[in-house]
């Protein structure tokens, strides 16, 4: 460690909520949701002790992957607008400290969940952590526009984790949980680099919007949705939603492509984006992004919640 | 009499921000002691209501 560095850890000691940053709160948030909601749908009765440890394990793994994400990408994270204040650009938590976190973390979740649920699930989840935080993070987020397409996959997992806990297999069902999450993150994350793809630039990510141009991941956007609304109505045909998860995730489904043709149409990510615009910020012609980035996430939630529902509902 | 110095020439700012994460990392491994033993008891638990049949 540079004595400089040295002297930065000293004079901002880290503190618990450091840590608890590292994390990622929010993105564990909706990990732990949507594992819950593959949980539940699974339908086997589970010692509910069990069921939340397998839940918490869920949790501590996203947040263990967050960290050594963190760890990996200090150096472009200190370029960026949306991430300069993590722990470690600014100073608070050391790499070394962020990786040994994760790596501890890593190794707690994975074994807690082969105690508690299962070796599959315990299986799953490792590879869960590892995707993020090898294939995504230290290979393809600075090599490829694909990067989110293809490390989605490690966000998609979570409900596959959670199904495998509850029952020990996973059938097409979990899977088609994996792919509408799949499928729904590159319309979600273009949108939001859309507007920050300056951001992205600046820290030579190649986001679709930096590589290919703004129009060009309009269109890709359109296209995902156009497959995403198909799929999210899906497991009203499978069994494993009822007719209210049928009605919500049709209506969701239209409005999602309505929202992706109203993208496509727009001059969105086209605007010059320097200067210092935060992740909420408004550009001339972003409005549309930022609506379509908003909704999917209202969209994503929603399903997994009626989904959720009907089947809490379906044991009473 | 003279104040002990810090080990590690900390500023006591740091030396309370160490503690507090050993703390942290002390209650960390109680839980994680407190968690195994919840689950070993509840396999356990499950394995002995299985009727015996002879």
């Amino acid at each position: 460690m540079s004595p400089a560095a040295a002297k930065r850890l000293d004079e901002t000691p880290a503190a618990t909520g450091d840590y608890i940053q590292l994390l990622k709160p929010r993105v564990m948030s909706l990990v732990v949701f949507t594992g819950l909601t593959g949980l539940v749908a699974a339908d086997t009765p589970l010692n509910p002790v069990l069921a939340a440890i397998s839940v918490f394990c869920i949790a501590v793994g996203a947040g263990a992957a967050g960290a050594l994400n963190m760890a990996w990408d200090s150096d472009i994270d200190a370029l960026m607008r949306r991430t300069r204040a993590r722990p470690v650009p600014t100073g608070k938590v050391s790499r070394g400290d962020a990786a040994g976190f994760g790596v501890v973390l890593s190794l707690f979740s994975v074994m807690a969940m082969g105690m508690a649920a299962n070796y599959l699930a315990a299986g799953l989840l490792a590879f869960t952590i590892f995707f993020y935080a090898v294939i995504y993070t230290m290979w393809l987020k600075r090599s490829t526009p694909q990067n989110i397409v293809i490390g989605g996959a490690a966000g998609a997992l979570p409900p596959v984790v959670g199904w495998a806990a509850a029952s020990g297999h996973v059938p097409l069902n979990a899977w088609l949980l994996f792919a509408i999450i799949f499928m729904w993150t590159p319309p979600h994350f273009w949108a939001l680099s859309l507007y920050t793809s300056g951001d992205y630039a600046k820290a030579g990510v190649p986001m679709m919007p930096v590589v290919k141009g703004a129009k060009s991941t309009r269109l890709q956007i359109l296209i995902y949705s156009l497959i995403l609304a198909p799929l999210g109505v899906a497991p009203a045909f499978t069994g494993l939603g009822g007719r209210l998860y049928g009605l919500v995730a049709a209506i969701g489904g239209l409005l999602f492509v309505g929202f992706a043709v109203r993208l496509f149409l727009s001059k969105a990510g086209d605007a010059p984006t320097t200067g210092e615009d935060g992740l909420y910020t408004e550009r001339p012609g972003s409005k549309t992004a930022r609506d379509l980035f908003a909704f999917s996430l209202a969209y994503l939630t929603l399903l997994f919640f009626v989904l959720l529902l009907e089947h809490l509902v379906s044991r009473l | 009499m003279s104040q002990a110095p810090l080990p590690f020439n900390e500023t006591p700012e740091a030396a309370r921000a160490r503690r507090r994460r050993s703390w942290a990392i002390a209650l960390g491994c109680v839980a994680f002691v407190i968690l195994v033993f919840v689950i070993t008891v509840i396999k356990l638990s499950q394995n002995a209501i299985i009727p015996q049949r002879y």
